[in-house]
C-alpha cells in the first residue's frame, strides 16, 4: 500500500495539552515539518518557554531545553555559540517575548544571533488564565482589563516584528498566520525560510505567528478563527519585515 | 615560575587553563577584569566570549551552553550576583554545571564597590527560589583563587550543580605571586556528558535530551527534589575544605574566611607571641560548612569568635556547629571596610586572658631562672677577674 501521508517524527507520539480550538498544535506540526523536510531536525536544539508551550520539549521530538520566562533567546544564544552548525530555535509566546523577555530578544536580534524565534501572538496570557498580555489590543477584554484594554492608561500593543526589524542584526522577520489552510502553507513556508536563513548564518530570524486562544477570549474554536481574521490581522499586517522570500 | 598577577585575571586565566571556553557576563566593579581578560584569552583557544545585556541574559546564556555540555563561566559582583540568582535555580533544578564568580562588593542595593562578605548567606542558602544549594569556594589568596576556581569546575561537572567561587573586592583587585605553570587536569571520576542537549543523534545508549527543570506532579517533583537532596548531602560529606593554624591548645579559636581570614591570622600569630592560646579555623567551602571540623575543637576551646566583613551571617553557622555549647562572639566591619589586625587583636583580647601558668610550670620556671642566675654569676666572676687581669698586665689597649 502506498503511504499517502506521514506524521512527522519530529513530533513525539505524546498527546498534546492544548485546548480546543488552540493553534498551537498546527505550529508545532508545522515547525516540526519544517525542520524535518530542510534535514536539520533530528539534530535540532529547541527551547520551551513559560507559558501554554511551557511542555514543548514532551511534543518536538529533539533535544531541548526549558528556559526561564523570557529567556529563551539568551537560552538559544548558549546552545548555538556552543552548537553553531545546528539548528537552533526558540518558541515562544507574547507574554515570553514580547513582555518579560523584551531585552532577551532585541539583543539576540541586535547581535544577529543565528537562531530562530518561532512568537506565537494570540494576545493575551493563555496559561495564567487570560491576563491583558502586552499584544492584547486596545478595547480587548481580559481578566486585567476587564473593561477593556485601556491605551490611555496601559499603551499600546507592541509590534514586535516591525520594531525587529530596524535592528541590523536580523536577517528575516515575517509575520503569518494559521487562520486557515492557506495561511497555514504559508506559516510553513515562511518558517523553513528563516530556518534556511540561519542554517545559511545570514543573522537573526523571527517567524511571528497570529494565533487563537478560545478558550481565554471566551469564543469558540470557530469564532476564535474569524476573531483572529477581523481583528488581529488588521492590528499584526501579515507580510515580510526583513529579508527576502525563498 | 610565579607570577605576580591580579585576582580577577588569575581566575581567569585559571577558567581558561581548566577547559573553560564559554564566558558570558555584564561589566560590574569590582570583577571587570575577569570579562576584560576573557574578552582577548578565549578567542586564543577557540572559545567565546560574550558580553550579554545584563546579567539576566548571561546566566541563561550559561545555563543554554552548559546545558549544551560545555565547561561555562560567569562572574559579576553582589548586585549582579541578585539578578543573576533566578537563572541559578533553574541551573541548580535541571542539573546544569556552571562556574559563578561572585567578587562581593558591600551591600545592600547599589552599595559601594569595596570588599564585602554580605553575600553569605545569599551564596550558602541557595540565593534563589526553592530548595537548592550551590557549592561555594572561598579563596583567600590569588593562588588560591586560582586553585580553587579550577577545582570549581570539577565540583560541578562531577555533581552536575553549579558552583560558586566567593571571593571579595580585595580578593579581586589584589595582586600577588602565583604559580600558573602547574598544569591542570581534570578529575579523573569525571563522567561524559551524554544528558547534554547539543544536538546529537538520539541513539537506544543516548536517547535526545531534555534539560529542565519543571516537574507538574507534585509526587515527581518531590522524588526530583529529593534526589537533589540526596545530591548536596553528598556534597556536604564529600567536599568540604578547610584550613587549620594554631588550634592545638586554643582556647579561643576564630573562624574567618577569605579576606578576613588573612588579617585574623596576623593577629593571631601576634597573640600567640603574647602568649594568648588563640587559633583559626578558617572555612575554604562555605556550602559545605566544616561543622564536624569546629566540632572537633570543642575539647580545648572555651569560645569562638566569627570575624566578617558583614553585620553577622558565617556566625549563624559557626553557631550551628558549636549548638550552644560555647559562647559564639562576633566581630564584623561592613560597607567595604576591612578590619585591621589591631582591631581583631582587640577582640580577640576581649576572650581570651594570658594562660595561667600551674604550680609545677611556676615551680620549673623558677628553677629555670635560677640556673640561668648561677650561671650568669659565675660568668659574671670570670669577665671580671679577667678584666683585673688585663689591667694588671696592661694588655689589651
Amino acid at each position: 500500500m502506498a503511504v499517502v501521508f506521514e506524521k512527522t517524527e519530529l513530533l513525539t507520539d505524546l498527546p498534546m495539552h492544548y485546548c480546543p480550538g488552540c493553534t498551537h498544535g498546527i505550529i508545532h506540526r508545522i515547525v516540526a515539518e519544517a525542520l524535518d523536510e530542510l534535514g536539520i531536525g533530528k539534530t535540532a536544539v529547541g527551547v520551551a518557554p513559560v507559558g501554554c508551550a511551557v511542555f514543548a520539549y514532551d511534543y518536538f521530538n529533539c533535544d531541548m531545553m526549558e528556559a526561564a520566562h523570557g529567556r529563551a533567546p539568551a537560552v538559544a544564544t548558549g546552545i548555538k555559540r556552543v552548537c553553531p552548525d545546528k539548528c537552533v530555535f526558540t518558541y515562544q509566546g507574547d507574554g515570553d517575548l514580547a513582555s518579560i523577555g523584551t531585552a532577551e530578544i532585541v539583543h539576540a536580534a541586535t547581535r544577529g544571533e543565528k537562531i530562530t524565534a518561532i512568537f506565537v501572538n494570540n494576545a493575551i496570557y493563555g496559561m495564567t488564565g487570560g491576563q491583558m498580555a502586552p499584544t492584547t489590543l486596545p478595547g480587548q477584554v481580559t481578566t486585567t482589563s476587564p473593561n477593556g484594554r485601556d491605551v490611555e492608561h496601559c499603551g499600546y500593543p507592541v509590534p514586535m516584528c516591525e520594531m525587529l526589524a530596524t535592528l541590523s542584526g536580523s536577517a528575516y522577520i515575517q509575520r503569518v498566520s494559521v487562520h486557515d489552510v492557506k495561511h497555514v502553507k504559508a506559516a510553513k513556508k515562511a518558517i523553513k525560510n528563516a530556518f534556511a536563513a540561519q542554517m545559511e548564518n545570514k543573522g537573526f530570524t523571527m517567524i511571528e505567528v497570529l494565533s487563537t486562544c478560545p478558550t481565554n477570549w471566551g469564543l469558540s474554536p470557530l469564532e476564535a478563527v474569524q476573531w483572529l481574521k477581523d481583528n488581529m490581522i488588521p492590528a499584526y499586517p501579515l507580510g515580510v519585515f526583513k529579508g527576502a522570500e525563498a | 615560575m610565579k607570577k605576580l598577577m591580579k585576582g580577577n585575571e588569575a581566575i581567569a586565566e585559571a577558567a581558561v587553563k581548566a577547559g573553560c571556553r564559554y564566558f558570558f557576563g555584564y561589566p560590574i566593579t569590582p570583577q571587570n577584569e575577569i570579562p576584560e581578560y576573557m574578552s582577548r584569552r578565549l578567542p586564543e583557544v577557540g572559545g567565546c566570549f560574550l558580553q550579554a545585556e545584563s546579567e539576566l541574559a548571561a546566566i541563561n546564556m550559561v545555563y543554554g551552553a552548559g546545558g549544551a555540555g560545555a565547561r561555562v563561566m560567569t562572574s559579576s559582583s553582589s548586585p549582579g550576583i541578585s539578578l543573576k540568582q533566578e537563572g541559578i535555580s533553574y541551573l541548580a533544578g535541571a542539573e546544569v554545571p556552571c562556574v559563578i564568580v561572585n567578587i562581593m562588593r558591600g551591600g545592600p542595593g547599589l552599595g559601594g564597590i569595596q570588599p564585602a562578605q554580605s553575600d553569605y548567606y545569599q551564596a550558602t542558602r541557595g540565593g534563589g527560589h526553592g530548595d537548592y544549594r550551590t557549592c561555594v569556594l572561598a579563596p583567600a589568596s590569588v593562588q588560591e583563587a586560582v586553585d580553587l576556581t579550577q577545582l570549581a569546575f570539577d565540583i560541578a561537572d562531577r555533581y552536575r550543580n553549579p558552583v560558586m567561587v566567593l571571593g571579595d573586592g580585595m580578593i579581586g583587585q589584589m595582586m600577588e605571586p602565583v604559580d600558573m605553570d602547574k598544569s591542570y587536569r581534570p578529575a579523573v571520576d569525571l563522567a561524559d556528558k551524554i544528558w547534554a542537549a547539543n544536538g546529537h543523534i538520539p541513539t537506544p545508549g543516548r536517547p535526545r535530551s531534555i534539560i529542565n527543570s519543571l516537574f507538574i506532579d507534585p509526587k515527581v517533583l518531590e522524588r526530583h527534589c529529593e534526589r537533589l537532596d540526596a545530591k548536596y548531602k553528598k556534597i556536604a560529606e564529600s567536599e568540604c575544605r578547610w584550613q587549620e593554624e594554631m588550634l592545638e591548645n586554643a582556647e579561643l579559636v576564630v573562624v574567618a574566611y577569605g579576606t578576613t581570614s588573612r588579617v585574623v591570622r596576623s593577629a593571631i600569630r601576634k597573640c600567640r607571641q603574647q602568649g594568648l592560646r588563640v587559633g583559626l579555623l578558617r572555612p575554604i567551602t562555605l556550602f559545605p560548612f566544616p561543622t564536624e571540623a569546629i566540632r572537633n575543637t570543642l575539647g580545648t576551646a572555651k569560645c569562638y569568635l566569627a570575624v566578617e566583613m558583614s553585620a553577622g551571617q558565617m556566625v549563624d553557622d559557626v553557631r550551628l556547629a558549636v549548638n550552644g555549647e560555647r559562647p559564639v562572639h562576633f566581630y564584623g566591619r561592613m560597607g567595604g571596610m576591612v578590619p585591621t589586625v589591631a582591631e581583631i587583636m582587640d577582640e580577640i583580647r576581649k576572650y581570651a586572658t594570658p594562660y595561667q601558668k600551674t604550680p609545677a610550670e611556676i615551680a620549673l620556671d623558677s628553677a629555670i631562672d635560677e640556673k640561668f642566675q648561677s650561671v650568669t654569676d659565675a660568668v659574671g666572676h670570670i669577665l671580671q677577674r679577667t678584666r683585673k687581669k688585663m689591667k694588671a698586665t696592661g694588655s689589651g689597649k
